[in-house]
């Protein structure tokens, strides 16, 4: 966990009284709608189709069990009692009133959770593989970094008024799960010959309309210069970004437009004109930084107790270790993964009681802390191994013991058209009807790993196009149709799904996914020979041919 | 923002209303005969021709303390007057959303 300063408080609490004011005039009727809109949405707070949405930020993925506790009491006192993981950690609260915002705001603030640039054309929240610091082999902890970046974007001056929004994530380990590729800029921490560590830096990322898999335009950037190349590309952006035009706005289209070399050049003209300024990071700033993160005191403890020996002969325990455990750094630890997929529910979605009860499985099992990621589910980073069992009961006594773990329906859905203002479409039900298809154990098992995302809108906040397999609604005379793409993956190979053919209605969808799984299982070359690993042998044509054959 | 009144033209497909979001706590309100708002979609003002329907979005957008984002959006009306939201979108956001929400969450 990191642990703010009065800085950061003060800073806060501020932002809170500004806003409080801000609602007071916007309700007098001194500020007009057009007036205020910019500054709800520089606070997060949006309006969709049933009330205020609010999202509130959560810093590279971490969480501590009182924020939790307090994201509960927001739900619940202020919401309908549940709140919505994104894809970008943070958490939106769909029934909000304006008028209790502050409040809320204010509540949240206590425990240092705040919202500011999680909306708005500025710089958002900055994300982080959520098994940051636990990760066995990862470079460092790509927290510490996230944090000064944190601290760097929030409220620049320079940077409050993009050309769009704008967003960085960070990754330290080979396995990127912190969908760095499709992010503006995606920074991927490493070594160089030196042992110097520093950053691989990849920008124009970005899905929606116009997707687009991010380049590289430095190979390494150390540490110490990183804000500087980071302020090097905004102001390129800032600069040269277009704002005549919304859907061409964003950085991609910049540098598609420039071409990467062009776009680099650019970059690196500005960046030898202010790497050596102020922007440069002193070792003891990053070391003041990196002592604010408190990492637990780990035991020595055996990899396989006692109790993990008995607790595996029971078939379900096993079920849900083999999906929701990963290795730890640390002998004896293990990182829990917990779904956020129950059959029949949205994805993303934890209620009240959920959050209470998941914090104090933290503080037990844990050390209080809790976790982010950006496939809309939650991990416990520091599980000793004989706690497993514990744990495993525990998270059954709510309902969030769920063995699906990178399984077929560990769906990624944005909200679709049940709560958003912008889709055209509904996502929520379609992953529902799904989780219901794919509900027995060991066919989800048998299919191995199969990532399904879904998007309501061309916007793609489901990351449709690098699902494995993404669905896509769109509007045709009134009526829900949704466009199947198969192949994509947000990985460290991050690459965009193929289109199989002609847009299929609502009620077609989930047969159509089933179709596509059943030519995967006849196909594949071998039992653990992925989906992902037959589309990209094959090609999407068999599958084209099995969907479209009968239709 | 681009005022809905810029539009050069208002077509209408069939009857029509215009519904907005609430100031104060973003309920969904409709336009009513009375220069008023109400979340009873049975009290709105329901218009057939642009240039009333362009009459009627003007006092709504002039009610900017009262209501956020008014738009015009179609409705159904049946025999006996009743009405009814004309899309999926409307119905929404009339009945609210078309799934459950979590298993433990109290409503």
């Amino acid at each position: 966990m990191y642990a703010y300063d009065e800085i950061d408080r003060t800073l806060v609490n501020e932002r809170v009284a500004e806003f409080r004011d801000q609602v007071k005039r916007r309700l007098s009727g001194e500020l007009t709608e057009d007036e205020f809109k910019m500054l709800r949405l520089q606070n997060g707070v949006y309006l969709q189709l049933h009330a205020y949405m609010y999202r509130v930020a959560i810093p590279y993925g971490t969480l501590a069990s009182n924020q939790l506790r307090q994201l509960a009491h927001v739900a619940r006192r202020y919401d309908r009692g549940y709140g919505h993981f994104t894809t970008r950690q943070n958490i939106q609260f769909n029934w909000i009133k304006l008028a209790e915002l502050p409040d809320a705001m204010a509540d949240l603030a206590e425990v240092g959770i705040q919202s500011m640039q999680t909306s708005g054309n500025n710089l958002r929240n900055v994300t982080a593989d959520q098994w940051a610091g636990v990760a066995p082999g990862e470079i460092e902890d790509p927290r510490i970094w996230s944090e000064i970046m944190r601290q760097f974007t929030t409220l620049h001056p320079e940077f409050s008024f993009l050309p769009r929004k704008f967003k960085i994530a960070i990754t330290a380990s080979e396995h990127d799960r912190a969908a760095i590729k499709i992010h503006d800029v995606g920074l991927k921490l490493k070594k160089n010959e030196a042992g110097e560590t520093g950053f691989e830096v990849l920008v124009g990322g970005g899905l929606g309309r116009t997707p687009f898999i991010a380049k590289t335009v430095k190979e390494f950037v150390a540490g110490r210069d990183i804000l500087s190349y980071i302020e090097a590309i905004l102001r390129v952006y800032n600069q040269y970004g277009r704002r005549d035009n919304i859907y061409k706005a964003r950085i991609k289209i910049l540098v598609h437009e420039l071409g990467v070399e062009k776009f680099a050049a650019e970059v690196e003209e500005e960046w030898q004109q202010i790497r050596d300024g102020e922007l440069k990071l002193d070792e003891e700033v990053v070391e003041d930084i990196r002592s604010r993160f408190f990492y637990p005191p780990y035991e020595k403890l055996p990899h396989m107790p006692d109790e993990l020996k008995q607790a595996s002969a029971d078939p379900q325990f096993e079920a849900w270790r083999r999906n929701s455990v990963f290795p730890h750094k640390a002998q004896g630890y293990a990182i829990v993964t917990i779904s956020l997929k129950p059959v029949g529910a949205p994805p993303g979605d934890c209620s009240a009681e959920q959050m209470d009860a998941l914090a104090d499985i933290a503080d037990k099992y844990s050390f209080g802390e809790i976790r982010v990621g950006h496939e809309q589910n939650l991990a416990l980073p520091h599980v000793a191994r004989r706690d497993l069992p514990a744990v495993w009961k525990a998270l059954d006594q709510i309902g969030l013991a769920i063995p699906n773990v990178n399984l077929v329906s560990d769906i990624i859905a944005c909200p679709g058209l049940d709560y958003c203002s912008l889709a055209n479409a509904r996502s929520i039900p379609i992953a529902q009807e799904l989780t219901r298809r794919f509900a027995s154990h060991d066919t989800a098992n048998l299919i191995g790993r199969l990532h399904i995302n879904i998007s309501g809108c061309i916007n793609a906040c489901g990351h449709h196009h690098v699902g494995h397999i993404g669905i896509l609604g769109v509007e045709k005379n009134g009526e829900e149709f949704y466009q199947i793409t198969i192949g994509g993956r947000a990985d460290e190979g991050a690459v965009l799904g193929t289109l199989i053919g002609p847009s299929v209605p609502y009620g077609e969808v989930a047969d159509v996914v089933e179709d596509i799984v059943e030519a995967y299982l006849a196909l594949r070359a071998r039992p653990d020979e992925l989906f992902i690993e037959t589309v990209q042998r094959l090609g999407v044509e068999p599958f084209r041919e099995r969907v479209y054959a009968t239709r | 923002m681009t005022s809905p009144l810029e539009q050069k033209k208002i077509k209408l497909t069939g009857p029509s209303i215009v519904t907005a979001n609430r100031t104060w706590d973003g309920a969904v309100i409709y336009r009513t005969a009375a220069n008023d708002w109400s979340t009873d979609l049975g009290r709105a003002a329901v218009v057939r021709a642009s240039d009333e329907a362009r009459a009627l979005l003007a006092e709504s957008v002039a009610d900017d303390l009262g209501a956020i984002g008014p738009y015009i959006a179609p409705v159904e009306v049946d025999e006996k007057g009743k009405l009814k939201p004309g899309n999926l979108r409307e119905r929404i956001r009339l009945k609210g959303t078309t799934i459950g929400v979590p298993a433990l969450a109290q409503v």
